[in-house]
Formats: C-alpha cells, structure tokens, sequence
C-alpha cells in the first residue's frame, strides 16, 4: 500500500466549541501516516514470508478535552492503533505527536515523563488487574514509580480517586475478585487517572458490561472528561455508544481509515458505503424500525491478504450498483461471497484517496463512488 | 384459541452450592405458539440461560436441579419424560444454538460429519441422503459451495460462518422450536444483521418457533413478537414487542430502556440504574430490585416516613418504600404465590395483555394474577435491502 497516496497534513476539524473553555489553538495529539506491521513468519528458519498490515497509513488528531471515537469491526485495526500511540507495540512507520514532541523519538527518562500523560483503560476489567495486588496498591502503584507521593500522602491521593470513581475508599485494601464487572472497571479508571493524564485510550471500555452498567461507566468517563479536561481515543465496536460519546469519529477497515468526520456530521450524512452499512446493521430499540438496513454480504477478509485496490470492494454494494450505470470497459467481473458480479474496475484496481466528501471541513472518505 | 407450541409453567430450578441452595430460576410461566419469535431479556445473572437449558433438561446436575414446574410441549411434560425420550425431543423437536460457536463444534470432526450425526440421529434416512440433507441445511444457511465446506473443519471458518454451520446443525432436524441463546452476541455489526435476517427467513418458511434469549434491547424491538424481561430470576414484566416498548410498567424495564444509547441521542447524558446485578446467592429481600429503584426511592422522598425503610443499597443508605421490602407494612390482599418471597411482587395482568410484578404500577393491587400467555405477532418487520442510492445514503422509509 506504500505506493497510496498519502493524505497529507490534515486540517483540525472545525467542531461546535460553543460554551467551552478548551483552547482552539493547539491539538493534543497528532498521527500521521501511522503503520503497524506484524511479520508472518514461516518455516523452521522463521523466515519472513509476509506482513499483517495491521494498521496502515492512518492520520488522526485529537484536540485537547475532546473524544475520537475509532469504530469498526473486529480486526479492522482499531486496537491496534490505541496501543501503538502508546507505544506498546512498535510502530512500522510514521509519527505521533504529543503537544508537538515526537513520542517515536523520546528516549529514556523524557519517556518515562511523557507516558504520565498518556493512559489506557482496557476492555476486559479482569484480565488488567493483577489478582495479586489489593486495589490500593494497583492504583497507588503508578504515583510511587512516577514519585508523586509516597506512604500516607500515597494513601490519602488513593483514596481521594475511589472515591471519585464512586467506589468506597475502604476498598483498597481488598482484591480485585471481590468485585463485579462494573466496579472492576472504575478500579481501571483510577488507576489511569492516578497520575493525573491529560490522553487516555479508553479500549472498548464498556463492551464487556452489562447494559445497565455500561451507562454508568460512560458517564463517569464524560464526567472525568469535563472535570479534568482529559482528551480519550475511544475505541468501540458499538456504533450509538461512539456517538454518544466522541466529538469527532474515524471509522476504520482493514487497517485504513475509510472516513473521518465530526460526530454529528458523520452520522447525519455518512458517505462512505461501509460507514453507512455499518450504522444501518445497528438495531435499534424500537419495534417499529424507520430506517432500511443494508445487509451486507460477504464477511472482512484476512488482513493478511487484503484485497487490492479499495479494501472494500467485494462487499461493497456501491461499487456493484455503479457498475450497472458504467461503461462495461470500466467494470470488471469479480467472485465474492460465492456470488459473481460486475463491479468498477477502478475500485478493484486503486486505492482511493481520503479526500472531502462535504461541504464541511475535516469530513473525508476514501472512495471512488460516493459523491 | 391456538395451542401453544411450548408452556412454561411456574419452573422453579435450584442449585445446590456448599454454602446453600441458589435459586437462580424461580416461578417462570411462559407459553410459545408455532412461528412465534418469544424474547428473554436480561443481564447477566437474571437466569434467562438456565431457563432455556432447563426446557431442554441440560442443565449440569448436580449441582442442578428443576424443583418443580412444568415443560410442556404439545401438552407432554418434558420435566417428567424418560431421558430416553429426552433425548430424541433434543435436536428433533427443540433445537439450540449458542452464543459461542466454536466451543459448541467438535474440533476434530469435520462439520459435515457433525451435521450427519444429528441427521441419523433423528431421522430414518441412508448415509447417503444423510448428506444430501447436510449438504442442502448448509446450502439453506446461504453458505457458498456447501459440498465442499461440508468437508471442511470448525477451525478453518469465521465466527459468522461457524454460527451459520450451527444453525444449519440446528435445523437440519426441521425441529419446531429453535432455542438460540445470545446467538449473535459474539458476532460483529454486520454479520449480526446477516444472521439474524438468516432467522428470520428461516422462520417464515418453515413456521418454526424462536425462543431467543439476549441482553440486547435492540435486537429484541426488531425481532421479537413476544417479550419477557427478567431480573434477579424471575419474570418481571412481559408484553407484546410493541406494548413493551411504548408503556413499559416495571422500573427495571424503564431503567433498562433508558440506559441504551440510541443512534441519533447526541450528547445527551445517558440514564443509568444504579447499582450492579444482585448475585443470587445474595439476592435482596422482598423485590429484587428494591435496592437499585429510583420509583420506589422517589415515592419515598414525599410519603409519610411510617410507610418507609432505610435500606443498604451497594454500600449507600437510601430509603424506599417499605411495601418494596421484606417489611411490607400493608400485606398484600392476595397471598404470595410459591416462588416469591415475603413482600416480592409477584406478575399480574395490570393491562390487558401486560404483565408486570412492581407493587407501584397503577392498578396493581386489583390485577389478577393470571398465566400469562400471547399468541401476538409484532406488525412491522424490519426491512433489509442490498441497494443503495447512489447518493450514498440510505433510503429513509416510513412503514
């Protein structure tokens, strides 16, 4: 995909600030041309036959205060790019910015400082606490190795987060199976808030809660935001949540960003052909549903072998249907899903550039059909 | 009046742990009529699984037990068959599938070998037509080139293909009731709508009988006719899938309808119930949800204190109205009935076809409680399409 035209610096998106106070000038983080490559390693040598191209080529901006929400399919990269900003898997190519300093380039002790502004909540509230240390010292943890306090001051800093995340500051002295999903996962957020993160990768942190729960997570995670002016690259599968929650959204595919917009753009007037199957195949609850839903067919293919061209095109409905209107010299016959069908040869055949698709600024898709 | 397919009557379903018996099922009625799609709503715990294993008889015992209640399907108790004849009712008559296809598939068989089993299990027919049936249930399930993924392994699929090959294995046996426990929730967005647009089709040609068991309100408004929330083990509210929707009675329900965030909802602060899910082995006394109800702790703020409670809810004092707990101040006119405990609510029809168990929905102390039992179907079904405008968007349509 190396020879893709890349996107280019790209503009902040311009969102409604009306009634903040987060400063317009300056954006918190910025990701440019971000790839993250996984070795396919055969044979008794290990020899390097191919690569997963986990993620590749995305750009992302994150203003200060505000939420990205990244959506998509399972293995479409999304996580992948979480942890890679973070520099928990090594990135392939490309640069992150954190307040204009290349995180890639820091080294050593200027790392270590770096990492305090920069946090992750995981999805799986049992699995990330460590079922051997009381909920004090997973918490408390962090502010002794960054040498923000230690003893009692530690204690009381321990404390005063419980309590904010609704938990009883008595519980730090207990393990985490004393607790349930939910209070497990406002644990995660003190101990990502202990030392005080201007960024925090929320990573599907509510998929693995009960409805009933997830509201009160979500909450609490827009109520930190507002108190501490924290910045979140939340990443999630389900679509109202994102909404919800994010101020800008990139929707991802095969490791590419296939659209980006502002929240409210993105799900009043989706152009991408995937983005808008994805928020028809949401259910909604109510029985008598108002919108048509696109099925559709065929399932994501193997990043290890991504299609050529646009990611998308066998099983994009779009491609298919321009095809009908189009010149037969321009369509080519392909094989998908059991099915054969004609679709634009250019979709099969060229990667489309993310470029603007409205009359808003910052709202970009990457396809050769829609307008 | 039509038959029901399946009736649920007062099942009761203890579990003896080293510290007591759990009662994670208590007093569930229910009825299925053929083609009926019958949704099972809760969250974790609520005991909706352990109904659905207990119709079939699957649940691990010990520590597992059905105490008592009745499973009737055509009129035959299941509860009391011989587990002889149980066996040839699984698969044949009632089919499940799970949510986790791969634990459900044997990984050292190839799926046609899997699927052939259940075919000669239950049905008379040669080896060679056995996977002629195979071939053709995979075929059903819209799987692409079935005579040569028949030859294939669980392991070699995707997840939305190994939940089409459960399926294909559920229905290869025509059974009438297809019991499909959290069938998609594994699944992406996509494959979801794929799958359950896959049931539907299914269902309409072969008028078979869904009890669909899930969490996930979106999928019950858009596929459900018939629905039963369930909260703390026992049935708290059902309704048809319309009427539930536009007048949910209980404070679960509500709670639960407002907590889901919806397309379209920007930037609203979400509802939440406070609160976890009680455990059953330390469920609350009197309604189970007491300790987490906002209608009961509102009426507490303006009536008179005499008729309040201070209650523990999740490490909070808060108070409630004492009808709520196991102190009922008032006794209820009707005696409790098996299954409920002292000052538990038990389901009455408040409306005509609504059930509801919460001592503070109007008219509840009047209402009669009936077996409930719905041979509703929903009006609208959801629609799917394969175009597209060229616009790029989706065709708004108003049914």
């Amino acid at each position: 995909m190396s020879n893709a035209p890349s996107p280019g610096p790209i503009a902040p998106t311009p969102l409604d600030y009306a009634g903040s106070t987060v400063p317009r000038d300056g954006l918190l983080l910025q990701v440019r041309n971000l790839r993250t490559y996984f070795p396919i390693r055969r044979g008794v040598l290990s020899r390097t036959v191919g690569y997963v191209k986990a993620v590749d080529d995305v750009s992302l901006d994150i203003a200060p205060g505000k939420t990205l929400g990244l959506v998509g399919e399972s293995g479409c990269g999304k996580t992948t790019v979480g942890r890679t900003i973070l520099r928990l898997i090594p990135a392939t190519a490309g640069t992150v910015l954190y307040r204009g300093r290349d995180v890639f380039a820091t080294r050593g002790e200027e790392m270590r400082r770096l990492r305090q502004h920069m946090q992750i909540i995981f999805q799986d509230p049992v699995g990330s606490l460590n079922p051997r240390m009381t909920v004090g010292n997973i918490i408390g943890e962090p502010i002794q190795v960054h040498g923000i306090a230690k003893g009692s001051q530690r204690d009381d800093l321990v404390a005063s987060l419980l309590s904010r995340v609704g938990l009883d500051p008595s519980y730090a002295l207990r393990y985490p199976h004393e607790f349930s999903g939910g209070q497990r996962q406002r644990i995660g957020i003190a101990r990502a808030l202990a030392l005080n993160p201007d960024f925090i990768v929320c990573d599907e942190p509510v998929s693995a809660l009960d409805v009933s729960i997830q509201s009160q997570i979500l909450n609490l995670l827009a109520d930190l935001q507002n108190e501490r002016k924290i910045a979140y690259l939340f990443i999630a599968h389900n679509l109202a949540v994102v909404e919800h929650f994010s101020h800008d959204v990139a929707v991802m595919y095969l490791g590419h960003i296939v659209e980006r917009a502002s929240a409210r753009d993105l799900y009043a007037n989706p152009k991408h052909p995937y983005t808008v199957s994805l928020l028809s195949a949401v259910p909604e609850p109510d029985p008598r549903p108002r919108r048509m839903r696109i099925v559709l067919k065929g399932e994501v293919p193997s990043p290890a072998n991504p299609p050529t061209g646009c990611p998308f095109h066998p099983r994009c409905p779009l491609a298919r249907q321009a095809a009908k209107e189009a010149n037969a010299a321009d369509t080519v016959e392909i094989t998908s899903a059991g099915e054969r069908f004609r679709i634009l040869a250019r979709c099969q055949q060229q990667m489309p550039p993310l470029e603007q698709k409205q009359a808003e600024a910052g709202h970009v898709a990457a396809c050769w059909v829609a307008k | 009046m039509a038959q029901p397919l399946l009736e649920v009557r007062n099942l009761n379903v203890g579990f003896d742990m080293p510290r007591g018996q759990i009662r994670p099922v208590r007093d569930v009625s229910f009825s299925i009529f053929p083609g009926q799609t019958f949704a099972l709503v809760g969250e974790s715990g609520c005991g909706k699984s352990v109904t659905a294993l207990s119709i079939l008889r699957l649940i691990p015992s010990p520590p597992g037990r059905i105490l008592s209640g009745e499973v009737l399907l055509d009129g035959h108790d299941l509860v009391r068959l011989p587990e002889k004849q149980m066996r040839s009712v699984r698969g044949k008559d009632i089919a499940m599938i799970f949510q986790e296809p791969m634990t459900s598939l044997n990984p050292v068989f190839t799926i046609g070998d899997q699927i052939v089993e259940a075919v000669l299990l239950h049905q008379k027919v040669p080896s060679r037509q056995a996977w002629e049936i195979a071939e053709q249930s995979l075929r059903d399930v819209g799987i692409a080139d079935p005579a040569r993924r028949l030859h294939e392994y669980p392991h070699q699929m995707s997840g939305g293909m190994r939940q089409r090959v459960m399926i294909a294995m559920a229905l290869s046996c025509q059974p009438r009731l297809l019991i499909a426990d959290e069938p998609t929730t594994a699944l992406d967005v996509t494959i979801q709508a794929q799958i359950l647009e896959l049931l539907r089709r299914l269902q309409r040609q072969r008028n078979m009988a869904i009890l669909l068991i899930t969490h996930d309100l979106g999928v019950v408004a858009e596929n459900a006719d018939v629905v039963a929330v369930m909260y703390a083990s026992r049935v708290v509210e059902m309704a048809p899938v319309e009427e539930l929707f536009d007048h949910p009675l209980h404070p679960y329900t509500q709670g639960l309808l407002n907590s889901v965030p919806r397309l379209g909802a920007r930037g609203q602060r979400l509802a939440a119930i406070p609160g976890a899910v009680p455990n059953p082995a330390r469920f609350p006394a009197g309604c189970k949800f007491h300790p987490r109800c906002e209608h009961t702790r509102k009426l507490a703020t303006t009536a008179d204190p005499a008729q309040t409670l201070l209650v523990d809810a999740s490490g909070e004092k808060r108070s409630v109205m004492a009808r709520c707990t196991d102190r009922p101040l008032q006794p209820s006119s009707v005696p409790p009935r098996p299954g409920t405990t002292s000052g538990e609510p038990d389901l009455r029809q408040v409306r005509p076809n609504h059930w509801a168990s919460c001592h503070f929905v109007e008219g509840y102390e009047q209402a009669p409680a009936t077996v409930p039992r719905l041979d509703h179907r929903r009006q609208v079904v959801a629609a799917a399409v394969e175009e597209f405008n060229l616009l790029g968007t989706a065709p708004e349509v108003l049914p």
